[in-house]
């Protein structure tokens, strides 16, 4: 529809008005703050970001306890760490179970429940976690001690080395559902034709699964890369809850780093927006490049 | 008569395959529904019975005391009542007023061509990628000086603000599948555009309009960051911010706080059962935010 009229520009202006206000000047703004020292306002350049890195009390990256292979090692190999444990199996559980769901009788009602952790708050994911990982009323620990390893009973969050990965499987939990939604949709868009000629050439289930399934998905897996790395960079209300980055800040991540940084204590927006500058390069650097693999493929 | 019992061994294989197959998916959302059961049956017993596992049946008494107990704030808990109303005062406005505002937007991107259209939509698709740290330092300190701070209508417009890009994104692909035959003769018969807009476009555009709704309250309902950073007024605080803060007091009071968690979570548990469908739809167009 060819006009020649202002009305596509007066459409534009609530939108263009919000988004100037609360999302393009607030991001620019934010870098410029990261160049600002606290209280004075003077610039200084990159210290912020310098101060961050390596100069904190906790560090993004505390070189020394990588080396010993302790926590905390710094929310940003921390951020790292929960998206090589929580892509793959995230994926792996999401695609197996839209699998079998798939020919499973019930499994539309059983879908519907583990999407469950989807629509649930992520401050009650968190509770749910401290609930599953109690010493004394928790699962986790329950199944341990009846399987015999008893000796591995105890609260997994209190102690630096599990503190993090027990947020993590938790993470895995709740966000599951998500990749199995999205490879369901993905298996629907698969022709049925190319199974029935995979029937009749004899293949079995698990030939025609490896060359059929799989690669009609390529798309659809990566739809859910670039969602599930997304999520995982942001994740803030799950740590808040379940760990408060703790114990001595071996479960801190950015985003909940960046917020304790600027509104709980040291009170500093420059380091706090130096922090979020970093985040921001990570979720906007890969969202930039999924969407560049997407438009080639 | 020939029995063929390579066909019978075949069928056998298959229906035991079949039998496996069940089991293992069966088995698998079992355990990936276990942590549900336990908060569900905490939260209907009282705590004495809980307190070492709701797996033990030696002693059992259904009770709803919980639920009344947070919902008022009885056991030194902060009360949920007025948390829960407070969160739909900004669910519902963050919900509705972004789809208003998304929906002239898209339509503007899908229907008129004029310069930097491309250069402009490009910029909204990665504006989805932006955590939300990157804007609150300077959205803190504007709110602030327009005395928005701590207030319900400050939060309304920061979720309105942040909803857009996405929703902008959803609309306009789904605009440009609608067939432009119908506007174009409004169009002649002296239509204005934005008649045409509200009479024509939204009105065919339902589907993906509940998949906004529903995306868009869930995640307002379930966000904390904004709500966290700012409301500080005790009182004032929403329903996403009343867990934690009880999760501090009650420590280990796993049949209060599963109570809690059901109550903030069954709203939008609510509006994903009403919208199911419509729900994963806009999930898996690949315009979910998180």
């Amino acid at each position: 529809m060819k006009g020649r009229t202002i009305t596509p520009i007066l459409f534009l202006i609530p939108a263009f008005f919000l988004l100037m206000l609360f999302v393009f000047y607030p991001i620019v703004d934010t870098i410029y703050i990261s160049f600002l020292k606290k209280g004075t306002g003077d610039f200084i350049g990159l210290q912020n970001y310098r101060h961050v890195l390596f100069g904190a009390v906790y560090p993004l990256v505390n070189t020394r306890n990588i080396v010993l292979g302790e926590f905390p090692m710094g929310s940003l190999i921390h951020n790292i760490l929960w998206i090589a444990i929580h892509l793959p199996l995230t994926m792996f559980f999401g695609l197996l179970l839209a699998v079998l769901l798939r020919d499973v009788k019930g499994g539309a009602i059983l879908k519907s429940i583990i999407f469950l952790g989807m629509v649930t708050p992520l401050v009650v994911g968190g509770v749910l976690l401290r609930f599953m990982l109690d010493v004394d009323a928790g699962v986790a620990n329950v199944v341990l001690r009846d399987i015999g390893l008893g000796s591995f009973v105890r609260d997994w969050r209190a102690f630096p080395d599990t503190a993090l990965i027990s947020v993590i499987l938790g993470s895995v939990w709740i966000w599951t559902g998500f990749c199995m939604i999205v490879y369901s949709a993905g298996l629907q868009g698969i022709p049925v034709e190319l199974y029935e000629a995979a029937k009749i050439d004899g293949a079995s289930r698990w030939k025609t699964f490896w060359r059929i399934t799989v690669p009609m998905l390529k798309s659809t897996t990566l739809v859910v890369v670039t969602m599930t790395v997304l999520w995982e960079l942001k994740v803030f209300d799950m740590v808040f809850v379940a760990t408060q980055g703790g114990p001595g800040g071996a479960s801190r991540v950015l985003a909940y780093d960046m917020w304790l940084e600027g509104f709980y204590t040291p009170y500093n927006f420059g380091t706090a927006a130096a922090m979020a500058v970093f985040l921001t390069i990570l979720t906007f650097g890969f969202a930039a490049y999924m969407v560049s693999r997407m438009s080639k493929s | 008569m020939k029995v063929d019992f390579s066909s019978f061994a075949k069928t056998l294989r298959t229906r035991k395959l079949t039998i496996v197959v069940h089991a293992i998916a069966w088995g698998i959302a079992f355990i990936w529904i276990i942590p549900f059961l336990g908060v569900f049956m905490s939260s209907i017993r009282p705590y004495e019975e809980v307190q070492f596992g709701w797996w033990n049946f030696q002693s059992f008494h259904l009770t709803l005391e919980s639920f009344s107990d947070v919902w008022v704030g009885k056991t030194s808990s902060f009360p949920l009542n007025s948390a829960m109303m407070s969160s739909l005062i900004v669910t519902i406005p963050s919900t509705f007023i972004p789809i208003g505002v998304a929906a002239l937007a898209a339509y503007s991107f899908a229907r008129f061509s004029f310069r930097t259209k491309d250069m402009l939509f490009l910029i909204i698709f990665l504006l989805q990628a932006i955590p939300q740290q990157m804007v609150i330092i300077p959205v803190y300190t504007l709110m602030n000086n327009l005395s928005l701070l701590n207030t319900y209508m400050g939060l309304i417009l920061l979720h309105t603000a942040f909803g857009l890009p996405w929703q902008i994104l959803f609309l306009r692909n789904f605009f440009s599948t609608l067939p432009v035959e119908v506007e174009e003769a409004a169009r002649v018969d002296g239509a204005s555009y934005f008649k045409i807009f509200y009479k024509i476009v939204l009105p065919m555009s339902l589907p993906a309009l509940a998949s906004i709704v529903a995306l868009q309250f869930v995640w307002v309902w379930n966000d904390f960051f904004f709500a966290l950073t700012m409301i500080q007024t005790p009182s004032m605080r929403l329903a996403t911010q009343i867990i934690p803060a009880n999760v501090g007091r009650l420590e280990k009071n796993w049949s209060l706080l599963s109570a809690a968690s059901i109550i903030v979570t069954i709203v939008p548990v609510a509006i994903y059962a009403a919208l199911q469908r419509y729900y994963v739809r806009g999930i898996t167009a690949g315009a979910v935010k998180g």
